[in-house]
């Protein structure tokens, strides 16, 4: 089956747009994306994987999760998802950020970005439209410029990796 | 001063005048003519731009033309499409734990 798969950068307005269509039907595909059980099994672009804390799927409620490397060594940061909105079966805001263990804020040199998931029943398939905004363009363009990376450092290109995959992950 | 390219381009102004001299290099006149501010905050805005390593300058006579450097205006496309990647690579996967369970509930 060929599924679309469509990404477009606002630069304007700080936002990246992703369209997805999954084989699956809406229920599955919600699951898929709610539920701890079925995050962990794919959020994580190998070699990285998911792991979940504490996953509270309620308006108000909250994700902390952490990637964890190939070494398996203990993630000292983690990812925090914050659920501000839910519109069962149709779509869910979260306010995503970094923290530590307990789901306190840290200041990782980045605020926090918007992502606003909307699901779509179609034909034997579940459309995604995933919209992520960033707190101002210059986040953008620092999340998408690698600043990080510029310096060079071993440390650095991790941050970024997980800040990358942050964002790829945090819904 | 060490600058990076995200101030650069988190200001209006620094983000038209890239836009104008993407055209064709210019000087800082006929750069400063195209905006209803001093002279002297666009000199600002080019010294920033300088600093990012975006701009780059070159004499002819008596003038001094500014010009795009194309290869830092890249990055941002390289990380964005490195972002793609990683989100294609993840919905692979999870078109694969869609299918492991669909077929487990038949």
């Amino acid at each position: 089956m060929n599924l679309l798969f469509d990404f477009t950068v606002d630069k304007a307005t700080a936002t990246i747009h992703i369209t997805r269509e999954f084989a699956a039907d809406l229920d599955l595909v919600w699951d898929a994306f709610t539920k701890a059980e079925i995050l962990d099994q794919w959020m994580g672009p190998k070699p990285w994987r998911v792991q979940t804390k504490e996953m509270d799927f309620r308006e108000g409620g909250r994700w902390l999760y952490a990637m964890i490397g190939p070494e398996n060594t203990p993630p000292t940061r983690y990812s925090l998802a914050e659920f501000v909105e839910i519109q069962p079966k149709s779509n869910f805001t979260t306010k995503n950020s970094f923290s530590d263990e307990n789901g306190n804020h840290i200041d990782s040199g980045f605020t926090f970005s918007i992502t606003k998931n909307s699901f779509k029943a179609g034909d034997e398939k579940t459309t995604v439209q995933i919209e992520k905004k960033m707190s101002s363009l210059a986040e953008l363009e620092k999340f998408v410029a690698g600043g990080y990376y510029q310096k060079g450092t071993e440390l650095g290109m991790k941050n970024l990796d997980e800040y990358l995959l942050n964002l790829v992950t945090s819904k | 001063m060490r600058r990076d390219i995200f101030q650069a381009i988190a200001d209006p102004t620094r983000r038209a005048i890239l836009v104008l001299i993407a055209v064709q290099a210019m000087t800082p006149n006929a750069i400063a003519e195209h905006f209803d501010i001093t002279r002297q905050s666009i000199s600002k805005h080019l010294r920033i731009l300088s600093e990012c390593q975006l701009l780059a300058q070159k004499q002819e006579g008596r003038e001094i033309f500014y010009e795009l450097k194309i290869g830092k205006m890249k990055e941002i496309d390289i990380w964005l499409d490195q972002f793609r990647k990683i989100l294609e690579a993840q919905f692979q996967q999870l078109d694969e734990v869609l299918f492991t369970i669909k077929n487990k509930k038949k």
